[in-house]
């Protein structure tokens, strides 16, 4: 919240603009029903003509000079809330881009891409309405109270009575109605998840002949939502009405009483009704605010969010002299891609246990390293602290004898070409999507790495080959698509270390076999470090480490780790047939 | 919060909608989207609402009769202050028995403008919401009922949008712009009449700024709205750029990437700043401006009734209540002006919900004659299944099945196999009808499946999908799923034959713990466990089987394939199979490619083929580096 409201820092004498030209506005509203009173007092009453016209010039000057402060407040107004915005989103967007995984795992993406966007919306919709209304109806309150009260301090009393009218119905609906604005949130998200869940089961329910009770299930949810919906809206229907017959049962008070003081020639005739039309201004003023409060605290909210995420700092840096760090790696005299663990231990983030505990082993170039475990063993942590998408707590990873953290991030990942487990693309072309690997890359290039990747078959099958458009979520393209299109991305870099995060799982095995077989005549000379749930991705890997709870459980290769690692040999079993046992073990 | 979130990710890359409303006075005046047959889809809406006839005669009455009372009270507290007037100018002083009679009077009318209006506002809330629920129903027994095919073109996200937002669109129109079209109108028509009762002359000197200020709305809005759609679509591309750029993090700093996003976002996020201060100061512009044109009305009444009342030709409490009067029509003038837009994106929104509940349903018709209506007696089913020159293509002209025949024994297990999209769960979509064929026909027990109801030909079979399906709901209820009229024991022994049993026991709350919303609070592997209780208390003589490609960890693995088995057995079992083990147990395998089946047999047969499916299976085999 603190840290969001010190971006406005800036803007702060653009603010005070805004306050003085709001002043001045909301003086010249004011001014007009004087005015008016004087025209009855002085114009119509004793006959003056002429006076009347001149009150009517200088009328139409204030109103004139009040539309200018105006339209110039809401100009001032609209670009502080443009800029602001601006600069919110733009220093979340580069903190998030500076953030590790832990942070990001820490607020969820989903979370943090909210923050970034509907968040500062709220956020500069407030700003404006608040700079613009937030300024001028206390400013238009004031002013016309003390109008009012110069005018005739006798009937003062008839505005508090119609303000205490206003506060106690709207601070009632406010207790009646809210809480049940969060109630219905929820039956609307209940609503919303049913049909969710029937349009993705559709052919379960069908094939169950449930759908009677899918619709009774919605039909309750239905049912719930209606009727939060009529309490909801019945208790608001009241609110217009009230307030009209507050402010016109002021008006009946302020004349009757009004009478009074001028049978005893107190006040005058216009004074009536200049105080009639100010007490109108401090009670529709003050409806104002209170709805302003109504809104500030959902703003608060997003601030605080985003504050959050502000106040955040990433926990992976690159050291402290950069290039210092680049000359060390300069230094390495050959690209090799040497990874090694010497006794990696890590732990998330708030986690009491270790996720991993004393792993050693080096991946060599020109090998396959593979790592295979049941879910939850470790191996997916494991292949992240690599490009230090977390940082190890224990131990250190070297590459080429280097600490990975004695270099900067970006040196780093220029040695890795990542395949992510879930091919994820970006909205583009496929050529677009390629070229994410290297901005430059040819044609030429990009053919050669579809076709070890396996992908050329499935490109040159769509009607505009590598300029086909590929959207995020869309389903242009298929899982295993995707994965073959991410191993084409990190090829073309040319990496020294290829990381593949259980790549292979949507293909089916003969591409599968195919692929790793081309990978293998193509770039063989790197160092491969392969995560899989299937055995024969990796049956014929150089190593194969096992890993279990954390541990690692056993290494060797496939024929070695059959006949000494139980675990090895258990996974190998539920996946093989016995004579494909046979076959290997012999 | 949620709902926040949902709202992000259904809006992949499209421009956002801007639905909200009352977000400042920019979203009053968006350009509404067009509905293309805007007299018949109101009039079908206006149909939903004949139910309620009474109700809304009652609503228009009182909605009718409490303007009018709105629009006398202004005179009414003139003549008040002409009294006060007469006295003030008379030696007796103000007679205070007329004086307190017009204001009691004035109270009463007061109070009745009050009661109508909220009584009317009560009525109408609950006629909207009737309406709306109706419509939410019907959708929500559609959906049971359209073919598969009407979905395979749609995102789900489109059909729950009309579910949710466009329906939300009408119950805001029916809550609220309905009556105040009516109050509107009565307003503007009422305060005419009264300011022309009052003085014409200064009516026609009021009503001149009437067309000046529409001019200036016009002006502005037709500015405007082009800056909001600019700002609205630089908006989408930010949010669209930050939910790519944040999903893809890993790969964005694995690649290197940073700056060349940051570079990106810096260029349209200043477009969307210029956007967003453009649009807001011209949307800002028209409350000033009118407000301007509203005042000078008001000078000109003050000055021309001045002159007036000097002539005695109007009183002063004449001027006060002419002067509310102009204050109190702009108001409904603006007002129609929104509701007219306002309607607009409400026919939208009723033509997409109309179009949705008149879609064509899959028919019920079943039986080529009444003698060859059948009914499905499950003694009697032992699940032979058998294709006859069946021919199939999901676009007419492009059959992808062209002459496929084969007879499963009961108890039989079909494996399909072939590469990744091969088209593998056709066969099965067409044996649940779910697709109607192009030619050729299927039997099920002796006979045709169109002559079953597609409910009872569906009863036949069970059914374990890929994608597991949950639901938000306890254990218990899930498994359920597949008898609706299952005892808890039959579900215990269920879970306990589909090795589930010891995983539930072992769960907080176990049979009645809650599956979470995305379920995501059991494993890939429990899901799937589940999913073969669920198909084992079902219990029915066919059954399809979808097997998972993602691996799970060995221990469930072995699990769900000793439950799997003891689910097939007796069954005549459709198998989409991925493990090698499945395939070669089974009693005859069909292969697909691009749609098609290329070639079927047996394990050993397809083999000795040494074609598409020898080279699938050897290719297990083949070395990584030859």
């Amino acid at each position: 919240m603190k840290t969001t409201l010190s971006y406005y820092k800036k803007y702060i004498p653009l603010m005070l603009i805004i306050v003085v030209l709001l002043f001045t506005q909301a003086m010249c509203e004011l001014a007009l029903p004087g005015y008016m009173s004087d025209i009855i007092n002085k114009g119509i009453i004793l006959m003056n003509q002429s006076y009347i016209y001149k009150i009517g010039g200088l009328m139409l000057a204030v109103a004139f000079c009040s539309v200018v402060c105006s339209i110039s407040a809401n100009g001032v107004a609209a670009k502080v809330g443009a800029v602001t915005s601006r600069d919110l989103r733009s220093a979340l967007f580069r903190r998030v881009t500076a953030f590790s995984r832990a942070e990001l795992e820490e607020f969820s993406t989903a979370s943090l891409i909210t923050r970034s966007t509907n968040d500062v919306q709220n956020i500069q919709q407030t700003t404006v309405m608040a700079l613009r209304f937030m300024i001028f109806a206390p400013c238009m309150g004031i002013g016309a109270l003390v109008k009012a009260i110069r005018t005739s301090p006798d009937l003062t009393w008839t505005i508090v009575l119609g303000l205490v009218a206003v506060l106690i119905i709207m601070v009632g609906l406010f207790i009646a109605v809210m809480p049940k604005f969060k109630v219905m949130q929820t039956k609307l998200d209940r609503l919303n998840l049913v049909v969710k869940e029937r349009l993705e089961g559709l052919l379960v329910i069908r094939a169950f002949n449930t759908e009677k009770h899918e619709e009774d299930r919605f039909g309750e949810a239905n049912t719930d939502l209606t009727r939060i919906y009529i309490f909801v809206n019945r208790a608001m229907s009241i609110l217009f009405p009230a307030m009209t017959l507050i402010m016109s049962m002021m008006g009946v008070l302020i004349v009757w009483k009004g009478g009074q003081l001028v049978d005893t020639h107190s006040i005058m005739i216009g004074e009536i009704l200049a105080f009639l039309q100010y007490a109108m201004q401090v009670v529709m003023s003050f409806l104002f605010i209170t709805m302003m409060f109504i809104m500030l605290p959902r703003a608060a909210v997003s601030a605080g969010r985003i504050g959050a995420v502000l106040d955040t700092k990433p926990t992976i840096t690159d050291p402290e002299d950069k290039a210092e760090a680049n000359g060390r790696i300069l230094q390495i005299p050959e690209r090799r891609g040497l990874v090694e663990f010497k006794d990696v231990s890590f732990a998330y983030p708030d986690a009491s246990e270790n996720a991993l505990e004393h792993i050693s082993f080096a991946a060599e170039p020109g090998q396959t390293t593979a790592i295979i475990g049941s879910t939850g063993s470790g191996k997916s942590t494991l292949i992240t602290l690599v490009p230090r998408f977390y940082d190890v707590t224990g131990g250190e990873i070297d590459i080429d004898g280097t600490n990975i953290k004695d270099i900067t991030q970006h040196e780093l990942h220029e040695k890795i070409g990542l395949v992510p487990q879930k091919g994820l693309l970006f909205s583009g072309t496929i050529a677009s999507n390629l070229q994410y690997g290297k901005s430059d890359a040819t044609d030429e290039e990009m053919r050669e790495a579809c076709e070890t990747a396996q992908a050329m078959e499935f490109i040159n099958e769509m009607p505009d080959g590598f300029d086909t458009e590929v959207s995020q979520g869309g389903t242009s393209v298929s899982g295993g698509q995707k994965q073959r299109l991410s191993i084409a991305r990190a090829l073309i870099k040319k990496p020294e270390i290829y990381i593949f995060d259980d790549s292979f799982s949507a293909l089916d095995f003969k591409t599968d076999a195919v692929l790793r077989k081309a990978l293998k005549e193509k770039v063989g000379g790197s160092t491969f470090i392969i995560v899989a749930q299937r055995i024969n991705t990796i049956m014929d890997a150089d190593k194969i480490i096992v890993m279990n709870e954390g541990e690692i459980a056993g290494i060797g290769t496939h024929r070695e780790l059959l006949n000494t690692c139980s675990v090895y040999k258990e996974i190998a079993s539920s996946q093989l047939s016995e004579e494909e046992l046979g076959r290997e073990g012999a | 919060m949620s709902e926040q979130q949902n709202g992000v990710r259904s809006t992949n890359k499209k421009p956002q909608r801007a639905r909200q409303r009352g977000g400042g006075p920019a979203s009053q005046m968006m350009p509404g989207e067009k509905a293309k047959n805007f007299g018949p889809t109101m009039k079908k809406l206006m149909h939903y609402l004949a139910k309620y006839k009474i109700s809304i005669i009652v609503v228009f009455v009182f909605a009718i009769a409490s303007t009018i009372f709105t629009i006398i009270a202004p005179t009414i507290l003139g003549n008040a202050t002409d009294e006060i007037v007469k006295g003030f100018m008379s030696p007796q002083g103000i007679n205070w028995d007329t004086l307190d009679k017009i204001l009691i009077f004035l109270t009463v009318i007061y109070g009745l403008s009050f009661l109508f209006s909220f009584v009317q506002g009560w009525i109408m809330s609950k006629v909207a919401q009737q309406v709306t629920y109706e419509m939410r129903e019907q959708i929500s027994s559609k959906i049971d009922r359209l073919p598969l095919k009407y979905f395979d073109g749609r995102t789900h996200g489109e059909t729950q949008s009309r579910v949710i937002n466009d329906i939300e669109t009408i119950n805001q129109t029916l809550n609220q712009s309905l009556t105040q079209t009516i109050t509107s109108a009565a307003t503007i028509l009422g305060v005419l009449i009264m300011m022309i009762r009052i003085s014409l002359v200064m009516t026609i000197v009021a009503l001149i700024v009437l067309p000046l200020s529409a001019i200036v709305i016009k002006l502005v809005v037709n500015r405007s709205q082009g800056q909001f759609k600019d700002q609205q679509n630089f908006l989408s591309d930010v949010n669209g750029h930050v939910e790519e750029m944040y999903t893809g993090h890993m790969i964005v700093k694995a690649f290197n990437r940073e700056d060349e996003s940051l570079e990106t976002f810096d260029e349209i996020n200043e477009k969307l700043c210029n956007a967003a201060f453009k649009s807001q100061f011209y949307s800002g512009f028209m409350m000033p401006s009118t407000q301007f044109i509203g005042n000078v009305g008001y000078v000109a009444v003050c000055v021309l009734g001045g002159y007036l009342a000097i002539n005695g030709k109007v009183s002063i409490g004449d001027i006060q209540a002419f002067i509310t009067y102009v204050r109190s029509f702009n108001q409904p003038v603006q007002q129609v002006a929104n509701v007219m837009n306002l309607l607009q994106s409400t026919a939208a929104a009723a033509e997409r919900v109309f179009d949705f509940i008149e879609e064509d349903e899959e028919d019920d018709a079943y039986g080529t004659t009444e003698e060859t209506k059948v009914h499905v007696d499950m003694a009697h089913h032992h699940g032979e299944v058998s294709f006859k020159d069946v021919k199939f293509g999901y676009e007419k002209d492009e059959p992808i099945i062209k002459d496929f025949s084969y007879v499963a024994k009961p108890g039989s297990q079909v494996a399909i196999v072939g590469p990744t999209g091969a088209g593998k769960t056709t066969i099965v979509k067409l044996l649940m009808r779910y697709y109607e064929l192009d030619g050729g026909d299927i039997w099920v027990d002796d006979h045709d499946i169109t002559d079953y109801s597609r409910s009872e030909l569906r009863s036949l079979f069970g059914m374990v999908l890929q994608d597991t399906w949950l639901f938000n709901g306890t254990i218990r209820d899930n498994i359920r799923y597949g008898k609706m009229d299952a005892t808890d024991e039959e579900i215990e022994n269920a879970a306990k034959a589909a090795h589930i049993h010891h995983f539930i026991m072992t769960q907080p709350n176990g049979y009645d713990m809650e599956i979470n919303e995305e379920a995501t609070n059991i494993s890939q592997g429990q899901k799937q466990l589940l999913t073969i209780a669920r198909a084992m208390l079902a219990n029915r003589p066919i059954l399809i089987l979808d097997e998972a490609t993602s691996s799970v960890d060995t221990r469930t693995e072995k699990l769900i394939q000793s439950a799997m088995t003891k689910l097939m057995y007796g069954r005549t079992s459709f198998v989409i199979a991925h493990r090698l083990s499945t395939i070669k147990e089974a009693d005859w395998i069909l292969v697909m490619n691009h749609g098609d089946i290329i070639e079927q047999g047996t394990h050993e047969d397809l083999l000795a083929q040494n074609g598409f499916y020898a080279n699938l299976y050897n290719s297990q085999f083949a070395e990584l580096a030859g």
